[in-house]
């Protein structure tokens, strides 16, 4: 393992003391002149369409300076996942149609002079709904006959996909390799299960928030909470219909993410009556529209079976997937995709079979959520994993190290499926996986627990364990691309502009990290800036736990690129050639005569003295493969079986993530990723009345975990050295999360033999399932 | 009806004139700029709005203006200076207890009235007194151990 300087250092955040300091860092926390603010009026219907929609009232208020409708925007089939281009999510959506397909969907927007006049405006307009019977089960969606939610004639998939909206069917995929029914024929025990997750809101605390206006030169400047600034452009333009050009975005400091802000949901309103009206224009969600009108996790119903021999051999796997996108398909077909791609990898099993579907329904818009479908699948593979094991009477911890991918192995599906189509073939070539589940089993106490809990005292109170092992594949594969540019100062210092867009999981400081170790430089002489469209070079945004990754090796080859002109100008200024030379500690040295120049002396000569230039590169990187993250997680949980109550006693992750650029950064990603993971499992979930109406949209009443719920946690790096990675680095902004919910399910099963597939395990599905006896084996 | 107030706001005395209507949070951000003060569910069930009254955290997006006439508040930016930042907000910066930064002004304003009244808290008094602060980023882990941390180090114990 190699060395390094600053790179695997627990350096503070670039950002954290003006954070700490509540300086005006975020969208909202400027004002502008003349600004208006923007309301939006929402359907509070699942399934109608609008017969008439009268403006004029609103229009008449004093204050109010636009009202946007169907009626007076042009209308653009778009998508709003923030992706690549082509986007591979349909164009099913409009800035406003004349049909409303959920409860929470857009009917108009208003923009005045104050809030309380743009909701009196709203409250104004007058519409005509004819009502349409709407469908909210997803097993039923494609059904004949069902209400056809996209009847309109143009709405379409722009890539050759697979797309059939008159029956409510976003997305199809099938995968198959090996025999998956002879691997079934030889296995001992045939295991199947319904296993099915649940709707979940990504709870930034700060809301989705925009602020646009013109600039003096009359172009559209969108200042805004945005995980993807580039594609925010891109879907702004588009919607616009102006060229991108004209359309600038800037991210400030962002309140978390998650993948809800990989969505465009308040840019294209919030710039289009900017555009109508001249003025800057504000436009912030509330809580409630938060919940109910960004986006949500794709509920999936998975079918599984698996074959397994008495020694341990899997020997199929069948996984059947009903996706809800809701009544969009934001990311629809990609979270099916890597439900399979990014999960399957996994398991050492050449017999697998995946038949997937994505459908349209009248409940809340599904989008990308930190986990993106790998969350999905791990929690069916998990209970699936846990079942085998138990049917042969193997422990877990052994089942897991027996059929998990090492290093230098590949797995079929690889090459059968990426995300996006069809796969890049590839070897796994880092995996502290066995390591992560050794050191984590004995971290936890695993066989100890496990020999405790054979012998559960009497009365209601059980404990138990639970396990589980996942990967995620970082990066959407032979798609992403990432740029970084970076110049030189008089001082010797330099700015690096990147456009990967720190959230909060600071990969300004880790980007910095990665620029200063290449460049031998204090942390403190990269000045970082992100993101500016008009100023900081391309990147495809925060999304896919592919920035560390993608945009660290971007920013390596920019580093690269400055060494060169470093050691050219240098070479000249020691006149000694640049073979006797190399970069030490913000200077170069000779390493023949000893002669030294500083950074600060060389950025002065070539700005200044001698064959002037700018000391500056601009470079790319382009994803070639998934990098591949492994965890392994335990649980000790404690279930009252008289009140159904489940409660974590304690939880450890073991996490292979390469290099930790920076082991706190990267500690961070992962205990917010298991928390928001136990939360979903255990506290959250929208509760929906019978006309597909949110009835909770609130922190009162959709409880995310606050400190005193949180367990004893201990996350563990377990270091390899990914070789293609920057400084060895994977990802790990999502990985953590995936595992949560089987190893719940697993430990409740370990306490009290019983088995929970749907989450969240709550009380009431607890006693429920307690009721109904539901044994695995 | 504009009202005039006067408050006592970080040890400067300000008048101001509001609403009856108006709360504090929409004051403080917009009238007052003091932008470390945020919005995030308006119902008082996030914390993100902290900030304190009399030294004891109270929640601003519930807070009328007026209610607070002649009172004395605290809010993140009358905590610590330029040059030296309060033992909690380092404390949060060394303990990599800040991510996306949005809820640290409300969970700071949380911790320093526990710890103005509580120099010694155990784990459990510190995520009682962070109840009401909602995070989604870091988990609350590396919270607690930065309240712990700022909490020896204002004992005068090292670290």
């Amino acid at each position: 393992m190699r060395e390094f300087k600053i790179v695997g250092k627990r350096v503070r955040k670039v950002d954290a003391a003006s954070l700490v300091r509540g300086k005006p860092l975020f969208t909202d926390d400027i004002k502008f002149e003349d600004m208006l603010h923007a309301r939006i009026l929402w359907s509070p219907h699942a399934h109608a369409r609008i017969k008439n929609i009268d403006t004029s009232g609103a229009e008449a208020l004093p204050g109010v300076h636009a009202v946007l409708c169907y009626k007076n925007v042009p209308r653009v089939p778009h998508t709003t996942a923030g992706q690549g281009w082509p986007e591979p999510s349909p164009y099913d959506t409009y800035i406003f149609d004349n049909k409303v397909r959920y409860v929470g969907d857009r009917v108009a927007a208003v923009a005045a002079e104050t809030e309380e006049i743009a909701e009196k405006a709203l409250s104004l307009i007058k519409v005509e709904y004819e009502l349409l019977p709407a469908i909210f089960d997803p097993e039923k969606s494609m059904e004949e006959g069902a209400p056809v939610i996209h009847d309109e004639p143009d709405c379409r998939q722009v890539l050759p996909l697979f797309y059939d909206p008159k029956h409510n069917h976003c997305a199809h995929i099938e995968v198959k390799t090996g025999d998956p029914d002879r691997g079934l024929g030889e296995a001992d025990f045939v295991i199947e299960h319904k296993i099915k997750n649940h709707y979940a809101q990504h709870c930034t605390i700060e809301p989705h928030s925009c602020i646009s206006y013109l600039d003096p030169m009359g172009r559209i400047v969108v200042r805004s909470s945005t995980q993807v600034p580039y594609y925010a452009r891109r879907i702004v333009a588009q919607c616009l219909q102006v060229p991108e050009r004209m359309v600038r975005v800037i991210k400030p400091r962002i309140g978390g993410g998650f993948g809800s802000k990989q969505e465009i949901v308040v840019e294209d309103v919030c710039a289009m009556l900017t555009l109508r009206t001249k003025h800057p224009v504000r436009l912030v969600f509330t809580r409630p529209e938060v919940f109910v009108s960004s986006r949500t996790r794709h509920p999936m119903v998975m079918r599984l079976k698996t074959g397994v021999k008495k020694d341990g051999t899997i020997t199929a796997i069948k996984m059947h997937v009903i996706s809800n996108t809701g009544p969009y398909g934001s990311h629809c077909m990609t979270v099916l995709g890597s439900t399979c791609a990014k999960t399957l990898p996994l398991y050492r099993c050449q017999n697998i079979e995946f038949i997937g579907d994505t459908v349209y329904t009248n409940l809340l818009n599904a989008g990308a959520y930190r986990g993106y479908g790998v969350l999905q699948g791990s929690f069916a593979m998990g209970i699936m994993m846990d079942e085998m094991a138990n049917a042969i009477g193997m422990d877990p911890v052994d089942f897991w190290i027996k059929n998990t991918i090492r290093k230098g192995e590949t797995s079929p599906i690889f090459s059968a499926l990426s995300e996006i189509g069809k796969g890049a073939a590839q070897t796994v070539d880092s995996c502290a996986l066995p390591e992560c589940i050794g050191r984590g089993a004995a971290v936890f106490g695993w066989r100890e627990k496990r020999e405790r809990y054979r012998s559960q005292p009497d009365g209601s109170i059980k404990r138990g364990v639970g396990m589980v092992c996942t990967v995620h594949g970082g990066t959407v594969a032979l798609l992403d691309m990432s740029s970084a540019t970076a110049k030189m100062n008089e001082d010797g210092s330099f700015n690096l502009l990147i456009s990967a867009s720190d959230v909060g999981g600071g990969c300004d400081t880790v980007l910095s990290q990665i620029f200063a170790e290449t460049l031998d430089i204090p942390l403190e002489d990269v000045v970082v800036y992100s993101t500016d469209t008009d100023v900081t070079p391309y990147d495809k945004g925060a999304y896919a736990s592919g920035t560390t990754y993608l945009s660290g090796l971007a920013v390596i080859k920019t580093a690269e690129e400055i060494k060169k002109q470093i050691l050219k100008v240098a070479a000249d200024m020691l006149n000694e050639p640049q073979e006797n030379l190399k970069l030490e500690n913000k200077g170069v040295v000779s390493a023949k005569s000893g002669n030294r120049v500083e950074f600060g002396q060389i950025a002065k000569r070539s700005m200044y003295s001698k064959d002037q230039f700018q000391i500056a590169a601009t470079a790319s990187e382009f994803s070639h493969l998934h990098p591949q993250t492994f965890t392994a997680q335990f649980a000790e949980v404690e279930v009252d079986t008289e009140t159904g109550q489940v409660k974590v006693l304690s939880y450890v992750a073991a996490i292979d993530c390469g290099t930790a650029i920076n082991p706190t950064l990267a500690e961070g990603q992962a205990e917010g990723s298991i928390i928001n993971g136990l939360s979903y499992a255990l506290t959250e979930e929208f509760i929906f009345d019978e006309q597909g109406r949110v009835l909770n949209p609130s922190f009162g009443k959709y409880k995310i975990f606050s400190a005193p719920d949180i367990p004893k946690i201990k996350v563990m790096l377990v270091p390899s050295y990914e070789p293609s990675g920057p400084y060895g680095a994977k990802p790990i902004g999502e990985p953590a999360i995936d595992g949560v919910l089987p190893t719940i399910s697993n430990a409740i099963y370990n306490a009290i033999g019983i088995r929970l597939t749907e989450s969240p395990f709550t009380p009431e599905k607890v006693l429920r399932a307690i009721k109904e006896g539901k044994k695995g084996h | 009806m504009m009202r005039e107030i006067e408050l006592n706001i970080n040890g400067k005395k300000r008048k101001i004139a509001v609403r009856p209507k108006d709360l504090l949070l929409n004051v403080l951000r917009g009238e007052l700029g003091l932008t470390g003060t945020k919005y995030g569910c308006g119902t008082g069930e996030c914390g993100a709005c902290t900030v304190l009254l009399d030294g004891k955290p109270i929640l601003s997006c519930l807070t009328l203006a007026v209610a607070v006439d002649k009172r004395s508040l605290t809010t993140i930016e009358g905590i610590g200076t330029e040059e030296s930042l309060h033992p909690l907000q380092q404390a949060f910066v060394d303990a990599g207890a800040v991510q996306c930064g949005y809820c640290t002004p409300g969970m700071i304003l949380s911790a320093k009235a526990l710890l103005d009244r509580n120099p010694n808290p155990t784990e459990d008094d510190i995520k009682q007194a962070i109840k009401g602060n909602l995070c989604r980023c870091t988990g609350y882990v590396k919270i607690i151990a930065a309240i712990q941390l700022a909490a020896k180090r204002m004992r005068g114990e090292t670290a």
